[in-house]
């Protein structure tokens, strides 16, 4: 068209960034790319092509790694790391602080690069990912440069095994990379094998940085690639990916003692009521669904509209689809790019085509010739029981169903297997603060969609993973507290033959929804002192007990929504109520051990209530300072119910070391109560019924330890399994908890000095960190 | 009014002119604009549209056409009135215009005061450029009614094709629809066939919402237009506000089937702003809407830039602004 004809038509034209440099790039390193190992490249070997999914041309070929290659990394990686963190934070600060510079130096080419190899439009890879990448480097570098001031308890984990996804291939990285060596460990990463181009130009960065050589290493391949690092010598793996492979990386990590941040899977609601600005609501969806072509795990992919606008929102939702442009990433006019790879397509087109139900819409605009794009799609009019409003399709495809009141919206969000993240679309401050509390997700938005920075953490609930990565909750996943660790041995029972030391019978049944229960198995166990007297009797739990007590136990919820200052109070009454019988209970341990720690276990018990309850309504949350008007606020929310199998070897101080401060954050409990020393917990009942514990809020199980490890773990109404047995059921536990991906705090068999007073790592693990995004401006 | 640009290949068919419609209260309570997401809107658009080579050129010659040019100054006389119909006229030098292969080029219209009507209307002879006049005690407002509605008629009278009018901001910080319903619709009335433009000044309407509602208003009162500014304010057009009245009038015309104008005033200066405007009216309201009788640029320094980067389009070079003919 000429100028004229322009002038009358008005249409936009082609305004496409130059591939010209990044294509040098890679014909400069000889367009074949062996790993990045111990700061050098490893030749090229035998591997696989990189293609461009726009056009399909093969960018580059890339090297399928080998176990040596896993090895020789990890090796390197292993032998790099203690001086790495000698290195001290400042010291590791100016290397962070120089990858950001040079990130942004090289921000061009990291773009274009990182376009070419996805299929995202420039401007997502030139105005969001790279920047984004820049700023996790810089804010973390000042994460180093704090940690011996602001964490003089953690350490480095050592060697970090990443794996990530080739959704935001460069942005993952940094997210992975960053807070690893900041805190003063090495990484031995993997790209995904469709999108591996950018991390290796970070690996030229990492060189131009003087980086020492093995902090950062970096192996191509597929998914074997993967597996290999999940097993090999690493300290810890972060993985973000899909919920299949995340929950096979849990069992295959399972009682390996490897520390594991999984980012996975979600199906994020996108609520929009009734008193909304409806416009802004409809532009957000292009930000959540139709960003990345859908392909992002926090994708606001399941539309909920209040009943009384959905046919308006609709109607406005569809005009605007059709003024999306979709078609060559590189091009500065488009909104909707290329869908990563042929494979990825086809199980878009799968998923929309199996489909019968709603109405489908398919964008209604010009579609490019080849390459791999789908239509920007909606399909409205979807029940929670049709499968695409349950299953994650990784695509620009948005489904959408009705609610009728706000109880109802969060009914329908919260239908999910999935808790990545939520967004809320209201101008009613009241509304839109009461409903973001009760999501089940990590990252809720109110009044805008995927809204992402270095300094508010990032992270699931329930099948779309556990750890968070970014802000101050992010360095949880990888440091570790200063400990010493000393190996824990099995604690048998003693066994006996002699007469009970009190005849009048007072055998305590299981304490489950505030009563005492009996044992569904009929069974009940001789408890004897060292010296063989028969102690008591206590009844033997068995998978059905252990489902009754967590139905109890998720029955509690009131408990939850309690206030801090409650929750301090009953802690305080427990203790006053165990204080009064200390007597009692020391000589109780006493007898069941044969030892004499019981008043040191009695009073140190009570010491642990006091924190807990002094820390039930001072923990709290913040607010982040991310770039924005506004606020990110990080609550602090209970973890949810909990299963705990106590410790064995300090009877009352270990039981309750674990279960006030998951009292005080307001989780409920299920407790197995030390198996060898039992009595001491079930004594415990009657200070409970007199402290005002409301019914369910704890439950006590006694028996065999290794029997209920496996329901417990296995439960998928459980948020959170912590294991302090002495029995070595790590593994087990940490293999069935991969059923509904529950976070697990197992000892791997390691003794913890229960004298030492670890309150603040409970209190930790008994909270879930939500980052509530809350944009304002009149 | 009827439009007659050479270079007009196919004119698309002139829009109803709307009626005065009841006052829709409901509505107008109705009405939602969340801030920080329509700023997020306007600060990402630039980076998703972009139009380069022939078709920037197209772009910006577009918003000449779509320009009233303007002098709104105390010191304003008729030579320097005619001087700028010359440039109405003329906007671009014709060498440059050659080279694009466009004839006829002229701005949307010629912006004044009513004491320059006449003079504006007898250089502009020969021509289809309407003349619009500024009018209604303009920039306040605050004269007494009767003579606004007074001044209204004298502007017509003395030839003015469009009247820019400007709305009792008091009404609208006062809550007090019905009052800024009636003064809209008596002004309307006043026009008689003149289209009116009804002037927000929303730097003086304290949200975004305010603005939301009073488009709405005076929409249904019968304004042919509504328009950002005097270009007296201190805040002026700015994209947010643009968004929210454009998205104003997309809601009437979705639910009245009626097209109204919109002319962001004052502020913008540069071509590439020009461009984000436009890509800005493309995406939200239709391609439609970028007609002379849809759209209008209140300004007076943006013609300059566009002539320098249409010279740069051309020949490649930055071009310096004493090659083109001042206004």
């Amino acid at each position: 068209m000429n100028v004229k004809e322009i002038f009358e038509t008005m249409d936009y034209g082609p305004a496409p960034e130059s591939a010209a440099e990044a294509l040098t790039w890679l014909v400069d390193q000889g367009s074949r790319f062996g790993h990045f190992i111990n700061g050098e490249f490893t030749a090229p070997a035998d591997g696989f092509d990189s293609k461009n999914p726009a056009t399909g041309e093969v960018l580059a070929t890339l090297s399928q790694a080998t176990q040596d290659d896993v090895d020789t990394a990890v090796a390197a990686a292993r032998t790099a790391q203690p001086k790495w963190e000698k290195l001290g934070g400042p010291g590791r600060a100016k290397y962070l602080y120089a990858l950001a510079r040079l990130l942004q130096k090289h921000s061009r080419l990291f773009a274009v690069l990182e376009t070419l190899d996805n299929g995202k439009p420039i401007r997502e890879s030139r105005d969001i990912d790279i920047p984004l990448a820049q700023r996790h480097f810089s804010y973390h570098a000042g994460m180093a440069q704090l940690m011996e001031s602001e964490l003089p308890d953690a350490q480095a984990l050592g060697v970090c095994g990443q794996i990530i996804p080739w959704n935001f291939p460069l942005l993952m990285l940094a997210w992975k990379v960053a807070p690893a060596i900041a805190m003063g460990n090495t990484v031995v990463l993997k790209p995904a094998e469709y999108t591996s181009l950018t991390a290796l130009l970070f690996a030229d960065i990492c060189r131009q940085a003087g980086l020492p050589k093995g902090v950062v290493n970096i192996l191509t391949g597929d998914g074997a690639v993967g597996e290999m690092i999940t097993t090999a010598e690493v300290d810890k793996i972060a993985f973000t990916g899909s919920t299949s492979v995340g929950k096979r990386i849990r069992q295959a990590t399972a009682g390996s003692g490897k520390a594991l941040t999984l980012e996975l899977g979600g199906k994020s609601p996108y609520i929009v009521f009734d008193d909304a600005d409806l416009d802004s609501a409809v532009e957000g969806l292009v930000d959540a669904i139709w960003f990345n072509q859908g392909q992002v795990c926090c994708a606001g992919s399941r539309l909920l509209v209040q009943e009384s606008i959905a046919e308006r929102f609709h109607a406005k939702l569809r005009a605007r689809m059709d003024k999306l442009r979709i078609g060559n990433p590189l091009d500065k006019c488009i909104d909707v790019g290329a869908v990563v790879d042929p494979i990825q397509l086809n199980t878009i087109q799968g998923l929309v085509a199996a489909n019968t139900a709603g109405t489908t819409h398919h964008a209604q605009i010009p579609m490019p010739k080849g390459g791999c794009f789908y239509p920007p799609t909606l399909i409205e009019g979807l029940a929670p029981s049709d499968t695409l409003m349950q299953e994650e399709i990784f695509g620009p495809v948005l489904v959408s169903c009705t609610f009728r009141t706000p109880a109802e919206a969060v009914e329908l969000a919260n239908n999910t297997r999935y808790g990545l993240a939520a967004t809320v679309w209201s101008e009613n401050i009241n509304l839109a603060l009461d409903i973001a509390p009760k999501l089940v997700a990590g990252v809720v938005w109110i009044n805008g969609t995927n809204m992402f920075d270095a300094a508010a953490g990032f992270g699931g609930k329930r099948e779309s993973g556990f750890g968070r990565e970014g802000g101050w909750e992010g360095l949880a996943a990888y440091t570790k507290t200063k400990v010493k660790s000393k190996q824990l041995n099995q604690i048998a029972p003693f066994s006996g033959a002699g007469a009970p030391t009190d005849p009048l019978d007072r055998t305590a049944k299981l304490y489950i929804g505030g009563k005492q229960a009996r044992p569904d198995s009929g069974y009940s166990r001789n408890v004897y002192g060292p010296k063989g007297a028969l102690l008591g009797q206590v009844g033997l739990a068995n998978r059905k007990d252990v489902r009754n007590a967590v139905e109890a136990a998720v029955g509690a919820r009131a408990w939850s929504k309690t206030t801090g200052h409650l929750r301090a109070q009953i802690l305080y009454y427990i203790a006053e109520n165990l204080s009064a019988r200390a007597d009692e209970f020391a000589n109780r341990i006493n007898a069941m051990t044969g030892k004499a720690q019981g008043a040191d276990e009695v009073e140190t018990s009570i010491q642990r209530l006091f924190t807990a309850a002094a820390w039930a309504d001072k923990y709290d949350g913040q607010v982040h300072g991310v770039p924005l008007r506004g606020v990110a606020l990080a609550m602090k929310e209970p973890t949810g119910t909990i299963g705990i199998l106590s410790a064995d070897e300090a009877p009352l101080l270990g039981f309750m070391s674990a279960m006030a401060p998951a009292l005080a954050m307001g989780n409920r409990v299920v407790i197995a109560a030390s198996d060898p020393y039992p009595l001491a917990a079930t004594d415990f009942y009657q200070v409970l019924e007199t402290s005002d514990v409301p019914a369910g809020v704890v439950n006590i199980l006694t028996g065999s330890h290794a029997e209920m490890a496996t329901p417990l773990a296995s439960h998928l109404n459980l948020d959170a399994i912590w294991s302090f047995s002495s029995t070595d059921l790590s593994a087990d536990i940490e293999a069935a908890s991969a059923g509904n991906l529950k976070r697990s705090w197992v000892n791997n068999n390691q003794a913890m000095d229960w004298m030492s007073d670890h309150s603040k790592r409970f209190l930790q693990e008994a909270v879930e960190i939500k980052n509530i995004w809350v944009p304002y401006g009149e | 009014m009827e439009r007659n640009i050479e270079t007009a290949t196919a004119q698309p068919p002139s829009v109803p002119r709307l009626p005065v419609m009841p006052l829709d209260l409901d509505w107008v309570a109705s009405v939602q604009a969340n801030t920080s997401a329509i700023e997020r809107r306007c600060a990402t658009l630039p980076g998703r549209r972009s139009v380069k080579k022939e078709y920037q050129a197209a772009w910006l010659l577009k918003a000449i056409s779509l320009m009233d040019l303007t002098t709104l100054s105390g010191d304003d006389t008729q030579n320097r009135v005619r001087r700028l119909c010359a440039k109405a006229r003329q906007p671009v030098r014709a060498d440059l215009l050659a080279a694009l292969d466009m004839k006829g080029l002229t701005t949307g219209a010629i912006c004044v005061y009513h004491d320059m009507i006449e003079t504006a209307v007898d250089a502009l002879k020969g021509t289809d450029i309407p003349v619009a006049a500024v009018s209604t005690g303009f920039p306040a407002g605050l004269s007494p009614l009767h003579l606004r509605i007074a001044e209204i008629r004298e502007s017509v009278a003395a030839g003015a094709h469009e009247i820019d009018i400007v709305i009792s901001r008091r009404h609208v910080l006062s809550g007090n629809w019905q009052a800024l319903y009636y003064e809209m619709k008596a002004f309307r009335e006043a026009c008689g066939d003149a289209h009116v433009k009804a002037i927000l000044a929303t730097g003086e309407l304290g949200s975004l919402r305010n603005v939301a509602r009073a488009s709405l208003v005076c929409m249904m009162a019968g304004a042919d237009f509504i328009k950002t500014s005097t270009g007296k304010e201190s805040v002026n057009a700015t994209l947010p506000v643009s968004l929210v009245m454009i998205r104003a009038i997309r809601e009437f015309h979705e639910r009245t089937g009626y097209m109204v104008g919109y002319k962001p005033a004052g502020g913008i200066s540069k071509a590439k702003d020009a461009l984000v405007y436009l890509a800005l009216i493309k995406d939200e309201l239709g391609t439609r809407w970028l007609q002379p009788d849809l759209f209008r640029f209140g300004a007076s320094s943006l013609l300059g830039d566009i002539e320098r980067q249409l010279e740069h389009h051309i020949t490649g070079a930055y071009s310096a602004s004493y090659r083109h003919a001042m206004g």
